[in-house]
């Protein structure tokens, strides 16, 4: 896993409530390799209609929102399949972090083990910042994970919770397999102790 | 002694470490593969680890699955064939035994886990699924993961956790006629909201659960990662006993008697505390339908579309207009007033041996007027069902009766509505497009699908099939 440690970009108005994967990355595209890359079905139907024509009135295609690295969404995002794709597909069209009210708690555990920052804040602070950048679609928002702050501009900036191993594991690119392994002694033990005498 | 519960009494079973900063090293027991695995098997690959425990997994096709014939070389699309052949291949190459699609016990994971015995009380059990959490209802403690934590169980049998809040349901009183577990998760989940459950693992307890068959509890687990946690179970009981007592075991009496006297202890203390606790009176629970994109819009058969307009919350209130919008539906509709295109009788939810049953009663020699399609969750559950002859039913009615696998709960295997379809469907998710590009699904229970099958329309069968 790459670190994350600092980020600065431009944010993604995206709001709505109960996100779930099969909008992030919809089911029909599962059976392609993410190696070949998601980033044209990274939400697919809420990008294109049925004919593969963009749809306009999303932040999603709009301009102004292009190159953004922050996703900006309302409660519960993520929530629904456990399919780790829907956190590459969303790399994949380059975002680096999602700001949400709530996520769903596979998503969220799906997230930081990719390196990809999820941060959790109030509803009426997520509406501040989807008002800043439906107004400002520029406005950057910068990230420090170590002191575990953000700030929007300077209008918005909040503090944010994030468990003490997972922020070890982003900071300094920890793969969780590899610790595991300094613990292959304990698990031998603890099958020994089970397996039927 | 303090009292703890059944939760506890299974995490701490399975702590191999406790570190202070990373939670806890908890053993898996048993781990479920389907073709979902293969990100998992090409992340061990690119490390150059190996499976640690394959006799502790067993694969399954089921995703992709097709449902008309076992014959891979009738399955069109290239990338799906990929995926299927991927999966034996992964098995093969780790050792790990594979039921394959022409295998007798083929069958979605969450199904034929009880069904072969794999799933057993006290055990932890990890897929790369969100509904895992089905195999909660024999008393294990069953969670989904994603692709790197497959990948973590595959190389260490473990995985580190944080233990998760507590939550017990208490379902007092007993189930109307016609009323069913898929109704009763459906009301929990719209009590709950779609993320009212995160962060929780949730015990399903009282009357009305407790006289609810194993196929009852597995539906009402099944649904709980709906209401967003991760963890649902229910202690196990005579009737989880009596259900393994011939799946579970081949040894000699002295040692069932032993392993009961073990299972007998999993349950929750009486003085036990929760973090959330609460009620729902069974016998108040009618038929429960969906009208939104989200499983958390259920109500009953006999309600209207509530109005999104006096949801005060923005972000909410524009959710559920859009969701209207995309189900071509008005506020204030009667429930029983709208017509479908077609049906589905299936999934991980209530795919099971009861679930056909119910449906082929609720035909009563009636004809279906729409497509209905139905696909037993495992090639078990479709042999008992022909014993019982429900498949002539079911075909004398003018249904589909198919080969087991996900099929139309999420499509992977092709098996889509089309555009602009209303579908009454017996899964679990009616999320945008998840039966296919445009299509609107409804949640429900089989009996009600399948009435819908032969009238077009929802009716109160808890009314009017006393
Ligand atoms: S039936 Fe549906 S929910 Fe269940 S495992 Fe298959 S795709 Fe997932």
């Amino acid at each position: 896993m790459n670190p994350f440690t600092l980020h600065t970009g431009t944010g993604l108005p995206l709001g709505l409530e109960n996100v779930d994967t099969d909008q992030i990355l919809p089911a029909r595209f599962l059976s392609l390799k993410p190696e070949d890359g998601y980033a044209d079905y990274c939400f697919r139907d809420l990008r294109f209609d049925a004919d593969g024509l963009p749809l306009t009135g999303t932040p999603l295609t709009s301009d102004a929102y292009a190159g953004a690295t922050f996703l900006v969404a309302g409660s519960n995002f993520g929530c629904g399949s456990s399919r780790e794709g829907a956190v590459y597909a969303l790399q994949h069209i380059g975002l680096r972090v999602v700001i949400a009210e709530s996520f769903g708690d596979i998503f969220y555990q799906n997230a930081l083990v990719n390196g990809f920052l999820p941060i959790q804040t109030d509803g009426e602070t997520i509406r501040q910042i989807l008002t800043q950048l439906q107004a400002h679609p520029r406005t950057l928002i910068h990230v420090d994970l170590e002191a575990q702050t953000v700030s929007v501009d300077e209008s918005v900036t909040f503090n944010f919770q994030i468990d003490t191993f997972k922020k070890h594991c982003l900071l300094n690119g920890v793969d969780e397999i590899g610790f595991t392994m300094s613990f292959l002694n304990d698990i031998r033990r603890y099958e020994a102790d089970i397996s039927p005498k | 002694m303090y009292s703890t519960t059944l939760f506890d009494k299974l995490w701490s079973r399975h702590a191999v470490k406790e570190h202070p900063v990373a939670g806890t090293l908890l053993y898996i027991d048993r781990h479920l593969a389907h073709e979902g695995s293969r990100n998992a098997f090409s992340l061990l690959r690119r490390r150059g680890l190996k499976v640690r425990r394959p006799d502790l997994t067993t694969a399954i096709v089921d995703h992709y699955a097709p449902t008309t014939s076992r014959d891979i070389a009738q399955v069109d699309v290239a990338s799906r064939r990929q995926i299927i052949h991927e999966l034996a291949a992964n098995a093969e190459e780790a050792g790990i035994h594979l039921l394959d699609l022409a295998h007798p016990s083929q069958g979605i994971v969450h199904v034929i886990g009880p069904e072969l015995g794999l799933t057993r009380p006290g055990m932890t059990i990890v897929c790369g699924d969100s509904h895992t959490a089905t195999h909660g209802a024999m008393g294990a403690l069953a969670f989904g993961i994603g692709a790197s934590q497959v990948a973590h169980t595959l190389a260490t049998q473990t995985l580190w956790q944080k233990k998760p809040k507590q939550m017990r349901i208490v379902v007092n009183g007993q189930l109307r006629p016609h009323v069913t577990a898929k109704d009763l998760t459906l009301a929990v989940v719209a009590r709950l909201g779609a993320g009212g459950g995160t962060g929780y693992a949730i015990e399903y307890a009282g009357p009305a659960v407790e006289a609810l068959s194993v196929e009852g509890r597995l539906t009402l687990c099944n649904m709980t990662i709906e209401a967003g946690a991760r963890f649902g179970l229910i202690a196990p009981d005579q009737t989880t006993f009596d259900y393994l007592r011939d799946r579970a075991f081949d040894g000699d009496e002295e040692t069932w008697q032993a392993q009961l006297n073990d299972w007998r202890t999993l349950r929750s203390d009486a003085g036990a505390t929760f973090d959330t606790e609460f009620e729902i009176d069974a016998a108040s629970l009618k038929p429960i339908i969906t009208w939104g994109t989200s499983p958390e819009d259920g109500v009953g058969v006999d309600c209207v579309i509530p109005d999104p307009a006096t949801i005060e919350d923005a972000s909410r209130r524009n959710s559920k207009i859009a969701a209207l919008a995309y189900m071509g539906l008005t506020p204030g509709t009667a429930i029983e007033d709208i017509r479908f295109d077609r049906v589905f009788i299936g999934s991980c939810t209530n795919g099971r041996i009861e679930d056909l049953r119910a449906a082929a009663q609720a035909i009563g020699g009636r004809k279906a007027v729409i497509p209905a399609m139905v696909v037993p969750g495992s090639m078990a559950v479709k042999a008992q069902a022909e014993r019982e002859g429900l498949d002539r039913i079911f075909l004398d009615a003018g249904f589909e009766w198919r080969l087991s696998g996900c099929s139309m709960c999420a499509g992977m295997n092709g098996d889509l509505g089309r555009p602009g379809e209303r579908c009454a469907s017996t899964s679990n998710r009616n999320f945008v497009g998840r039966q296919g590009a445009g299509v609107r699904t409804h949640l429900m229970n089989p009996a009600m699908a399948a009435t819908i099958a032969v009238t077009g329309h929802p009716v109160d069968i808890s009314e009017t099939q006393r």
